[in-house]
Order: structure tokens, then sequence, then C-alpha cells
């Protein structure tokens, strides 16, 4: 019983982290993005941000899934919805892995 | 809001032979970690396994202040390998970033197999590697086994970060000094890995209080971990 709580725990927690804490994070590029926007700056175009000068973020290509309801980490492009999204994603993930772990696993024999 | 840059890296930062390449470093890669991986799964660690790939897609959600306007986030490398060891470490951190690239738009296709070999296969040997050099402190009470698990994530963090620049060098767009962009992505995954190791140190100081028999790095201890006065520990 106490190994079923802790799963379901570490279950919780990370449904909380991607459901709730996500709307915390800080919206500025990571240490890599930053580092290939390094030579632009980052200007307003029709209401839409755009890259001015010469750096490696110039070269970077869209997304070829940038239109797909979960991209960008919210459901439909709204951005309210990036804890519904990291939900979803949290539980796909844990689908996934758990299921190829547990077809990788070693059966016991008793 | 955002610019048109993901988190991971995105298609076209490398040519297509190099991403190519990493492509095949990356599926040969976890496909040794796929084989070793069976080894070290049971019914006990799968459930344990998949909670990990769970919680590493939550917790890289969370971009964390580095500098100004620079921000970080977990890579997850270390993480995985000290809970699960380092064969599922690896397929646990190349699942989360598969899911983000194809589901959430998050990190090239083409640029999957570099971003797989980097967070995945270097960042979790690191980390891995790191971890078990110190593997007695780490068994020696749960104050060593954090420290061992901030030390390994910030090896973790810092040489999946010289993996993008290597990639960089062998393939990326020339026209821009190496030298500038080696010490930008460098220095600033210096930073970003003390953000690392304080969530890797202290997810893995969480496990080890209720489950330590569910901490890969602490197999194999002769006595279980107890739990040690503040004098204990300070001398």
């Amino acid at each position: 019983m106490r190994k079923r709580g802790f799963f379901i725990g570490f279950l919780l927690v990370a449904l909380v982290i991607a459901g709730a804490v996500s709307y915390l994070a800080d919206s500025d590029p990571d240490g890599l993005d930053h580092a290939t926007m390094v030579g632009c700056e980052v200007v307003e175009v029709d209401g839409a941000e755009r890259l001015k000068g010469d750096c490696i973020a110039q070269r970077a290509r869209e997304h070829q899934l940038s239109s797909s309801p979960l991209a960008d980490y919210a459901v439909g492009g709204d951005e309210r919805s990036t804890g519904m999204a990291g939900v979803l994603g949290v539980l796909l993930t844990l689908g996934l892995a758990g299921g190829l772990f547990w077809l990788l696993r070693k059966r016991s024999t008793t | 809001m955002s610019t048109s840059v993901a988190m991971h890296m995105s298609d076209g930062l490398l040519n297509a032979t190099t991403s190519m390449l990493f492509i095949g470093v990356a599926v040969l890669g976890l496909a040794v970690a796929a084989a070793r991986a069976r080894a070290t799964l049971d019914d006990r660690t799968a459930p344990m396994a998949g909670l990990v790939a769970a919680f590493l897609f939550a917790t890289q959600m969370i971009n964390f202040p580095v500098l100004p306007g620079v921000s970080g986030h977990l890579l997850g490398g270390a993480l995985a390998a000290i809970l699960v060891g380092p064969w599922v470490g690896a397929l646990c951190v190349s699942i989360v970033l598969v899911v983000q690239a194809l589901v959430f738009a998050d990190g090239g296709i083409t640029a999957l197999g570099a971003n797989i070999t980097n967070m995945a296969l270097i960042g979790t040997a690191a980390g891995f590697l790191v971890a078990l050099a110190l593997r007695r402190l780490a068994q020696h009470g749960r104050a060593g086994l954090v420290a061992v698990a901030f030390i390994a994530a910030v090896f973790n963090t810092v040489l999946a970060s010289v993996g993008f620049v290597v990639e960089f060098a062998m393939g990326g767009e020339t026209s821009f000094p190496l030298g500038t962009v080696a010490a930008t992505v460098i220095g600033v995954h210096c930073l970003i890995g003390i953000g690392e190791g304080v969530i890797t140190a202290l997810t893995v100081g969480a496990v080890a209080a209720v489950r330590p028999d569910l901490v890969y790095l602490l197999r194999g201890t002769e006595r279980p971990l107890e739990l040690r006065t503040a004098a204990g520990v300070a001398a």
C-alpha cells in the first residue's frame, strides 16, 4: 500500500507542477535560445515579434508542427490553457514511457 | 509573447548532413540504452521509470530566471540516471524530447537527433559518471546523496551545452564566430546548471527520504540508508 502511495504522490507532484506551477515559468528565452539570439534584437513588426540583425536564430525554421493542437504548450493556441496542456503532456508521457518500460521489463517468474 | 525559437534547438541551426549524422548517433545510442535497460526494469522499477519521464516533462515546463532576460530549465539527465540508472534514464529523457517535439512543437524534428544526443545521451552519461565517481559519498547518508545529485546535475547541464557547441562547430552556420557562441552557451549553462542542481538535489532527496530502495544509485548499499542526527551529518 505504501508503495502505491508513493507512486500516486509522485504523479500528483508532476501534475501540479505541469498544471499549476507552469504558469509561473519565466517567459524569457532559455540559455540556448539566448545564445542563438546574440547579435539580434527583438522588434515589434505588425504586432508580432521579429528578430532584427544577424544571429543564429535567424536561421531557425518554423516548426513543421507549429499549428498542431498543443503547439507551444497551449490548447488550440490559447495561452491561458498552459496548465491543461501540461497535464495532458504529463499523462501522455507517462502512458508512452510507462508502456514502453512495462514491455521492456523482465517478467518475474514467480 | 515568445519568439519563433523553441526551448530546444530548432530546425535550421545545423546543416542537413550534421542533423542526419546526429539522428544516427541518437538512434544508435537509444538502441544500446534499450537493450541495456532491460536488465534494470522489473515490476517495481518500470512504473518508477514511467513516472520519472512524466516528472521530467512537467519540470521542463518550468523556466527559471538565470540572468536578466535569460531563463533556463531542467534537462534531467542526472536526475533520471540517479533515480532509474543511466540506460533507462537516457530513454526517459528521450521520450520527453520526442513528446515535446512531436506533440508540443518544441524542438525541431530534424534537430531531434542532436537534441537527444545532447540532453539524453551526453547529459545523462555525464551526470551518471559523476554520480558513480562520487557513489561512496552518496551512500554515506542523505546529505551526501543530495550533494552528489547537485554536482552530477551541474556537469550534466554544462556538458550537454558543450554537445551543442560541438554540433554547431561541425555543421552550424559558420559566419557566426564559434568562440562567442561557445562562451555564451557554456557560460549561461554554468548558471542553469546550478538551478538544475537544486531541482535534482531536492527531487532525489525527497525520493530517498520516502523510498531509498527506488534510488538506483543507492543499489547495492550494504546497510539501508538511515537518517542521521544533525551532529552526525556535520561531522
